[in-house]
């Protein structure tokens, strides 16, 4: 395992700290507060070749690795976690079409993808089919040259503004896992409509919607994959979805230590900047300890999939110890900002209310623990 | 068209200190930075290429680390990048800097507009533009805030200190841009690509047919005496209480100055 950074990697995590931190960190509470969509950083997102990292250059990504794409999401939810969160809720459309896809597909879909012209989201949550993925209840049956959707998912990152949805549909519910079905979905399309957009603890700037398919007629070519292969499809999907995760979640907690230890040197108290406190300083040192262990993980697992290994145990360990770790590195950045750090003066409540997210999405940490332990008991049960 | 950009790196002023026994710079851990004003003279010479096709040439003289600064000009969509690294010409005022530049844009070729930056933070003089023009024998407009390009003709809008003025002339021409002008692009991945694969031209004073005598020390009739960093300022006074002592307090701290009220 080498995760020496190349000459490539390293200019590009140059560039894009120099726009997360000229663009987008001094914009993210504004960002956060005005509750809408910013279009203004997926647009520049876009300009910047930053929405389609990992996509082979021929379908117009930048044909990089998903540890570059890890690493500037990281850098992304330091400095905004509103963009960073829309970053990788994209990767979560753009991942399946560029593994499953088929040529024609992967022009018309993953190109525009790819370049930032669109903006990508992934449907399989719904109200009865959380955890239990299998349990998906929106259908599918072919009808001709199509299929018709009918059923709602919810909680869908990007849901509404995005213009391209994979959503996870059944064609057989008796089969459980077994009937789900993959689709590509294009915003637009007669009976596919948007309902609530939830208020959440934090990110009232992410769209998280809900999609309603009525007599939604999707044309066969838009079956990804193939028929009732669409739990690999979500499985996979969510693999990589967990270091997206993981990655937000150091991000978060990037961003809580950054502002901990400023403002550490700085407050006053007893006559002495409160960083010269032992009580202080080993706060410090767990937060820097644990978001660099978490980095490690979750470079392990973009590693392995980029080496094209096994990678799901690794995704959720990284994903279970990053969002459990910056719930514990928010919280102690509040704590070092005493009474300051429970105003919304400062950034670092946010950031303990964004941080519980990372727990519960994308599986949450009981589902990363069953994930795990099945790996371990089937590794090491023998 | 054409464009010219000459850029300079500089050293982030932010973090510069001086050396009191020597009065030079010390530029040991400081980051060298493109000139900001020269980043918006890059972004003004991409934008008339985007309105009107044909290429942006970044040229820049410097030290051999000065690539860095082409580089990025490059990252930010520049077509091509050359740097005049010589040792001879070290300790270039403006008049010599100008002469090089004049050399070096002759040998780049023809060209439209020439672009710079109103000055640079580290020497703030503001004469290598107006100097280089001189040098070619090309109109000239200094502190543009905007530009357009039509029929052979640029008008550019200049910001003076109390009025605007609008000013046209034949290309080729030269101008200095404000840094109001536009807001410099951030680079994108797939230029930073590009940039790092990049060849960047190297010339040397020979490649040039320079006057020995017009560059570097030589060429150079201004003397540095001393270099001293600014007075630091005091803290000021803080004033402190509810509004209306704060403000009485205040206002007789100002009647205390004297100030004429206009």
């Amino acid at each position: 395992m080498d995760f020496t950074l190349s000459e490539d990697q390293l200019a590009i995590l140059e560039a894009v700290k120099e726009f997360a931190d000229g663009e987008l960190a001094p914009k993210a509470k504004e960002t956060d507060e005005a509750g809408c969509w910013p279009a203004e950083n997926v647009r520049k997102l876009a300009e910047l070749d930053l929405m389609g990292i990992p996509v082979p250059e021929e379908y117009g990504g930048l044909g990089m690795d998903f540890l570059t794409w890890a690493a500037v999401g990281e850098e992304l939810s330091r400095a905004c976690t509103t963009t960073g969160a829309i970053f990788g809720a994209h990767v979560l459309c753009v991942y399946p079409i560029m593994m499953f896809g088929t040529e024609e597909q992967k022009r018309k879909h993953l190109t525009p993808l790819a370049r930032g012209e669109k903006v990508g989201a992934f449907g399989l949550t719904e109200p009865g089919a959380g955890s239990d993925a299998g349990a998906v209840s929106t259908r599918a049956e072919r009808d001709g040259d199509c299929y018709v959707l009918n059923g709602t998912k919810i909680f869908i990152s990007n849901g509404g503004e995005a213009e391209t949805y994979v959503i996870i549909a059944s064609v057989d519910p008796a089969l459980g896992a077994r009937g789900l079905t993959a689709f590509i979905v294009e915003k637009g399309t007669p009976g596919f409509e948007f309902g609530k957009d939830e208020k959440k603890m934090a990110y009232p700037s992410l769209p998280n919607r809900e999609l309603i398919f009525t007599d939604c007629r999707v044309p066969k070519e838009n079956l990804l994959g193939r028929e009732k292969g669409g739990f690999i499809v979500a499985m996979r999907t969510l693999g990589v979805g967990r270091i997206g995760m993981a990655i937000g979640a150091v991000g978060v907690a990037r961003a809580a230590l950054e502002a901990a230890v400023p403002y550490a040197k700085q407050r006053q108290q007893f006559g002495k900047p409160i960083s010269s406190f032992q009580a202080i300083q080993f706060m410090l040192a767990d937060m820097a300890t644990e978001v660099d262990a978490a980095r490690l993980l979750t470079w392990r697992a973009a590693w392995l999939k980029d080496q094209g290994k096994a990678f799901e145990k690794e995704a959720a360990m990284a994903k279970l110890y990053a969002s459990e770790m910056a719930m514990r590195v928010t919280t102690k950045a509040v704590q070092v900002f005493g009474g300051y750090g429970y105003t919304r003066e400062f950034p670092v409540e946010r950031y303990m209310r964004e941080a519980k997210l990372f727990e519960i999405v994308e599986g949450t940490s009981e589902i990363q623990r069953l994930v795990i332990a099945n790996n371990v008991i089937r590794e090491l049960g023998r | 068209m054409k464009v010219i950009v000459c850029i300079k790196q500089v050293p982030e002023t932010s973090e510069v200190r001086v050396d009191p026994k020597t009065n030079a710079l010390i530029r040991e851990g400081v980051k060298s930075i493109v000139n900001p004003f020269d980043e918006n003279a890059v972004e003004a010479g991409l934008q008339l290429r985007e309105a009107h096709g044909g290429k942006v040439t970044v040229i820049c003289m410097g030290p051999p680390q000065a690539e860095e600064a082409l580089r990025h000009a490059l990252a930010m969509g520049a077509d091509e990048a050359v740097l005049l690294t010589d040792p001879a010409s070290r300790g270039s005022d403006t008049l010599a800097t100008s002469y090089t530049l004049a050399q070096m844009v002759r040998k780049v070729g023809e060209f439209d507009l020439i672009v710079c930056g109103k000055q640079a933070i580290d020497g703030d003089t503001g004469q290598v533009g107006p100097g280089l023009a001189e040098r070619l024998g090309i109109p000239q407009v200094t502190f543009a805030i905007g530009l357009e390009v039509a029929d052979g003709k640029l008008r550019a809008r200049r910001v003076l200190d109390d009025f605007f003025e609008v000013v046209e002339v034949r290309l080729p021409a030269l101008v200095t841009v404000v840094k109001q002008i536009n807001e410099p692009r951030y680079p994108s991945m797939r230029n930073v690509l590009r940039a790092k694969r990049a060849e960047i031209a190297k010339w040397a004073l020979a490649d040039l047919e320079a006057d020995p005598m017009q560059t570097g020390f030589d060429g150079s009739p201004t003397t540095v005496i001393r270099v001293w960093p600014p007075e630091r300022r005091s803290g000021g006074k803080v004033i402190e209480g509810g509004v209306e002592e704060v403000v009485e307090e205040l206002a007789q701290a100002i009647k205390g100055m004297n100030l004429a009220v206009g």
